[in-house]
Order: structure tokens, then sequence, then C-alpha cells
């Protein structure tokens, strides 16, 4: 075994080859810092400008029901809780699907050519821009829900989350656009991990007799599992973050009302719709509630770091 | 065929250009009042304005600056509607040329801009109620004590005994009543809650007024175009958006109760008959917020364009002049056209007067 060109394996790096080495080493890691800065720069920014509303609201802000520009007085409890609400109806209704869809795309139930183009057309709603979803919400979606609502309302109307009559926009609405809207991200998600098991996998679940269901259900999906979590954190926390469609259709009150046929608010849409004209106090408060859904994605992305870190198995 | 379109596109705009070009250099069509025809520019070189302020005019001033760039291309003047309370914090630091405003400036803010105010009305705006009741054609009279209590979240029903008895003539249907405010700060709901403050004490002890209010009911829409969507959408629904917006859009009004006791419809007639009711004081500061006058539509409000009254440029000064005058002169047939109220012809000359008090730095 003779090597062919001995010299241009023994050859030394050149300086310039160095050098040009160490600067991309360099630049790629101030770009990776750079971005950290810039996100704690943010959160830093929002929180000093948020110090006149946390001294003067203090832990109560979270609790407190009101908000008054009028009277000054400032609570952000029925944003948090439409806020988590509105994402939790979208997870409710988006995962199953999502997955489901993800399930049957990364089978082959189908010709691959239709299946490029079901994947296409699903990738294709994450480009739709939110105020067109809004747009389409509020001249289709809420004439449609509206009638289920009604229906709801007369039949189950004991049940307090259809406590009250529908008035058009509401929690509900915003449920389903938000569904819509990150449909896209978990099926993508899922599908890719799903499609990039190793084949053996299957082949070793039907080779031990298991029907093709046990192993989609027994096999693949856990297998799968630590990327479909990913997926599902990924859309919550797009979810609790979405303005201008929640805007929209959610109806801006802020008051708690458990009935999900009842107008509500987010703390995004509430920043949305107060930022431009307010001012003193009422900015501090408003970026207080920013800080606190910065905490609330936070807190999100870390618990799906501890399911994927618990999950991971392959 | 794409090939084809293009190349039959280009020579078209070449030529829409040109005939552009020519009707604007041929001729300076009509005159303003400083500049009389063939006259030069109102200033040597090019001058650029900035402004900021109120969105409610904003459409407005947009359209005045436009027209009397084309009329005086030397001059571009700039409005960026970014609000009422933005619009006064920048004039005060004095990073524009000039603000707008739809609530009139208080003594201590004047206090604080060292190069002297001047608050001119440039145009008022009247806010209406529309209500989507498909079933009632013509339009639904309200007493003051009925909108409030709609809006306190009293009255719920449309066949309520106490909006009966204003509307005889009518029968109204057996329909929840659903609430439309505006969700994001404004001064559409400054001017509104303004007024139900001054006609209810328990609006004013309850709610209160300003530019984003605690609402007892309703729904919020984003925007006179948020509000009146929903509107449209919702059977039953009542909202309250500018009276521009409502005429451009085909919304039922209704007529509202003023304080002489009558009802009186939105229309371009009682708009000016609240304006000559209103008594302008010397600083031109006048808030009517239940004004009196037996033709007068109850919520009408001026809308101010703030000045310095020292300026270190004296093109700018005169540029700035002169836009005003425009929009005094010609620009008050634009606002009627674009829905606003123009201003009762005592008003202008208040103005006009009131703007020889802008000079140059010495």
């Amino acid at each position: 075994m003779t090597v062919r060109n001995p010299s241009s394996v023994t050859r030394p790096r050149s300086d310039t080859e160095r050098i040009l080495d160490q600067s991309f080493l360099w630049l790629t890691r101030l770009l990776a810092y750079a971005i950290a800065a810039v996100l704690l720069a943010i959160a830093f920014q929002v929180l000093v400008q948020s110090l006149p509303a946390i001294q003067r609201f203090g832990v109560g802000f979270i609790f407190s029901q009101d908000w008054d520009p009028v009277k000054e007085s400032y609570g952000a409890l029925p944003m948090i809780y439409g806020t988590l609400v509105s994402a939790l109806i979208a997870l409710l209704l988006a995962v199953p699907i999502g997955v489901g869809i993800a399930v049957f795309l990364s089978e082959n139930f189908l010709p691959l050519q239709v299946r490029t183009v079901l994947v296409f057309l699903v990738e294709l709603l994450a480009a739709i821009p939110s105020v067109v979803y809004g747009l389409w919400g509020i001249f289709v979606l809420i004439p449609i829900l509206r009638g289920f609502g009604v229906w709801l309302f007369e039949n189950f109307g004991w049940f307090p989350l259809f406590s009250t009559q529908p008035s058009g926009p509401g929690m509900l609405p915003a449920g389903v656009i938000l569904t819509i809207m990150i449909l896209p991200i978990i099926t993508a998600i899922s599908r890719d991990s799903l499609a990039s098991l190793p084949p053996e996998l299957r082949q070793a679940s039907i080779g031990l007799g298991a029907t093709r269901w046990e192993t989609i259900i027994r096999v693949l999906i856990p297998a799968a599992f630590s990327g479909i979590v990913g997926a599902v954190m990924l859309a919550l926390g797009r979810a609790m973050g979405e303005t201008m469609a929640v805007t929209m259709l959610i109806g801006n009150a802020n008051t708690v009302n458990v009935s999900l046929l009842a107008p509500g608010n987010t703390i995004a849409s509430l920043l949305a719709n107060q930022f431009a004209e307010a001012s003193g106090l009422q900015v501090a408060a408003l970026m207080y509630a920013g800080l606190i859904l910065f905490v609330l994605t936070f807190i999100v992305n870390i618990f799906a770091e501890l399911v994927i870190l618990k999950v991971k198995k392959f | 065929m794409n090939l084809t379109l293009s190349g039959l596109a280009t020579p078209l705009a070449v030529a829409t250009l040109t005939f552009g070009l020519v009707s604007c250099g041929g001729g300076s069509p009509t005159p303003t009042a400083d500049a009389p025809p063939g006259t030069a520019p109102i200033v040597e070189g090019k001058v650029s304005l900035t402004g900021a302020g109120a969105s409610f005019p904003a459409p407005l001033y947009q359209r005045w600056f436009s027209d009397f760039n084309k009329k005086n291309p030397n001059v571009t003047i700039s409005y960026q509607s970014v609000g009422s309370g933005a619009g006064v914090e920048q004039f005060t630091k004095g990073t524009v040329d000039f603000g707008a405003s739809d609530v009139a400036m208080k003594d201590d803010e004047i206090a604080k801009v060292e190069r002297g105010v001047l608050m001119l009305p440039m145009t008022a705006g009247a806010i209406v109620l529309t209500y989507n009741l498909p079933e009632v054609k013509t339009p639904i009279k309200l007493s003051r004590q009925t909108y409030t209590d709609i809006f306190l979240g009293k009255i719920t029903q449309w066949n309520d005994p106490k909006i009966a008895a204003d509307n005889q003539d009518l029968t109204l249907p057996d329909k929840k009543i659903q609430v439309v405010h505006r969700s994001d700060g404004s001064g559409t709901t400054g001017i509104f809650t303004k007024h139900l403050s001054a006609i209810s004490p328990e609006w004013k002890q309850k709610v209160g007024d300003g530019k984003t209010v605690s609402w007892p009911t309703g729904v919020g829409g984003k925007g006179n175009e948020g509000v009146t969507a929903q509107v449209q959408q919702l059977d039953g629904a009542i909202g309250y958006v500018e009276f521009g917006y409502a005429s451009q859009n085909g919304l039922q009004m209704a007529a509202l109760q003023n304080k002489e006791g009558t009802f009186v419809e939105p229309t371009a007639d009682s708009f000016k008959a609240t304006l000559s009711a209103i008594e302008l004081p010397a600083n031109m500061r006048a808030f009517e917020s239940d004004p009196a006058g037996k033709d007068s539509y109850p919520i009408v409000s001026y809308t101010w364009l703030l000045a310095y009254k020292q300026y270190d440029d004296p093109n700018k000064l005169k540029a700035l002049q002169a836009a005003i005058d425009y929009g005094l002169t010609e620009g008050q047939q634009v606002s009627a056209e674009l829905g606003y109220v123009p201003l009762p012809e005592s008003v202008v000359a208040k103005v006009e007067a009131a703007k020889a008090e802008m000079v140059a730095k010495k």
C-alpha cells in the first residue's frame, strides 16, 4: 500500500490556511454568541421598561383582573388565562390531527407523488400571512362557528364551557384558527421524525408478527416521540405568541370567562392593541405583560427540553 | 406571452409618465393664497417637512400633503400617523416640524415647549353609532340615557321598552345587543368616552374617559375597520366609528338625542350646526363634549395641527404656512369628500389669523 502523493498528506498546513480556519471558527463563534446576546438584550430591555409597573403592582399583577388605564390600575390575569386557554384549545385539536396526518404521510398508503403534493400543501399553510388567517376567520370561520356555538349553548348551556350566548368573536374561534396555524409545524416535524426512523425498526416489528396497526402505535410513534414532543412544544410557542389573527378573532375583552363562547384576550393581542397609544405607566404595565409572556414561553421551552431528554431512546 | 405583454407595457408606461410630467409642469393650476399663477415657487430650493400624530385625520392630511406636493413639487411633507399621544411627545421633543392631535394639549404640556405652541384646528370629525339590524329600515333613535345604558351593559335587548319608547314607529326585533368597541387605544374612543362622561355621571364614575378604557361589556375590534367588520358580521351589533368610515361603508347610523332633547341624524348639516354652536376661544382650544343647539349632532370634535411659534429655518416656516393655507382653502372641500366636517368660515378666518403668529427665529 503506497501513498500516491505523500507530500499532500504530510505537508503542514500553510499559515494562510490556518488563519482562514481560525477566523472562520471565530466568525461562527461570534455569530452564535451574538444571537444569545440579542435575546439577553431584549429580555433586559423589557425588564427595565417594566420596572415601574413591577414596583407598583408586584406579583399581584398576575392575579388582578383589572385593566383600567383611566384609573391606572393594571392586572394581567385575563390575558394570561386567555393566552394559555387559546393555546391549549389549539393543541388539543392540532396534536391528534397533526400527528395523524404525519403518520398517514409517512406510511405508504398513497403513491409517493400524491404524498409529496399533500406534504407540500400542508407546509404551504405555514406560508399564509396571519392577517389573512384573521380575515378568513372573521368572514368565514366565525359565521360557521356561530351556528355551532348557538347549538352548543342551547343544548349544553348548563356546562360551564358553553354557558354564554356566543357573540361571534371569542375564545373558540381564536383557538380554532390557532389550530390551523400550528398544524403545519406539528405535521412537518412529526413526519420528518417518523420518516427518519431506521427501516429496520419497521421490518423487525413486522417480522415479529405485529400488524401494521401495532407497528405504528407501539413501535413507530414511541420511537419518534421525542421529535413529536419537540414539534408540539414548538407549536405551543407559536400559539402563545401569535398576535394578528388572534386579535381579530378573540374579541379583546379583558375578562376571565370560563365559557369558550365568550370573548377573551391574550397577552400578545393586548400588546398589539394598546402599545401604539399607550403612555406612562400603561407602557410599563404592557412591558410587564410582555415579560410574563417571555417567562411563559421560556418555561414551555425548558419543559420541552426536559420531556425530550426523558423520552429520548433512539 | 409574458414577453409580449411587458413589451407593450413599457412604451405605455413611458407615455403615461411623460404625460404626467407635462401636466405637472405645464401650468401651475389653481393658485394658493400666497402664490398667484405663474409666479415663482413659494420657497427657494427643496424643503421637506415631517409631521407626526393623530391617526384620525391621517387620511385627510396625507391627501392634502400629496395634493400640495403636486402643486409645489419642491415641498414634500410627510405625515406619520403614530397616534395623538406619540405625536404630542415627538412635537414636544422637537423631532418633527409639526404635530397633530385629537386631544388639545394641556397647559403644562404647552409650557414644556420652548419654541411656543400654536394649536390650529384643521378639520373636525364626528363619531356615529352604527348598528346591524337588517329589519329596521329607518335610522333608529337613541336617547342619551339609552345609548349610555347600552354601552354600560344595562340594556341588553333591542326590544327593551326604553328603546321602544323613542321608536314607536319601528318594530324592534327580539335580539341581543352586541356591543362592539375599539380594542386599540385611539382618539376616537377618547372623544366618545369623553362625551359619555359628560352626559352620564354614572359612566364618569364607573368607566371614565380615555383612549383605552375598561369596557363594562362587549367585544373589541382593532381600528375602525375592525369594529366595522364585526358590526357587519354580528346580527344585533352596535359600535362606534368615525362618520367617514361609516358612510363609505354604507353602514346604518343611529339618530342621537342632543342636549336640547331633539334626535339628530349624523349628516354634514348637523355637524356644521354643532361646530357653529361651539364658541372657539382665542387659544382655539375648544372641546365641547356636549354641545348646545337644537340641530347639533352631539359627538363632533375638532382635530388640531400643532405648530411651533418659532422656526429656525425660514423656508420651512413658509412651506408649512402655505400648506396650512392650502388645507384651509381647497383642502376643506376634500375634507367633506373624505367624510370629515369642513370648518365653519369663522373658524377658518381665526386659524388664518393665528397662522401669522408663526415666525422665523431672529
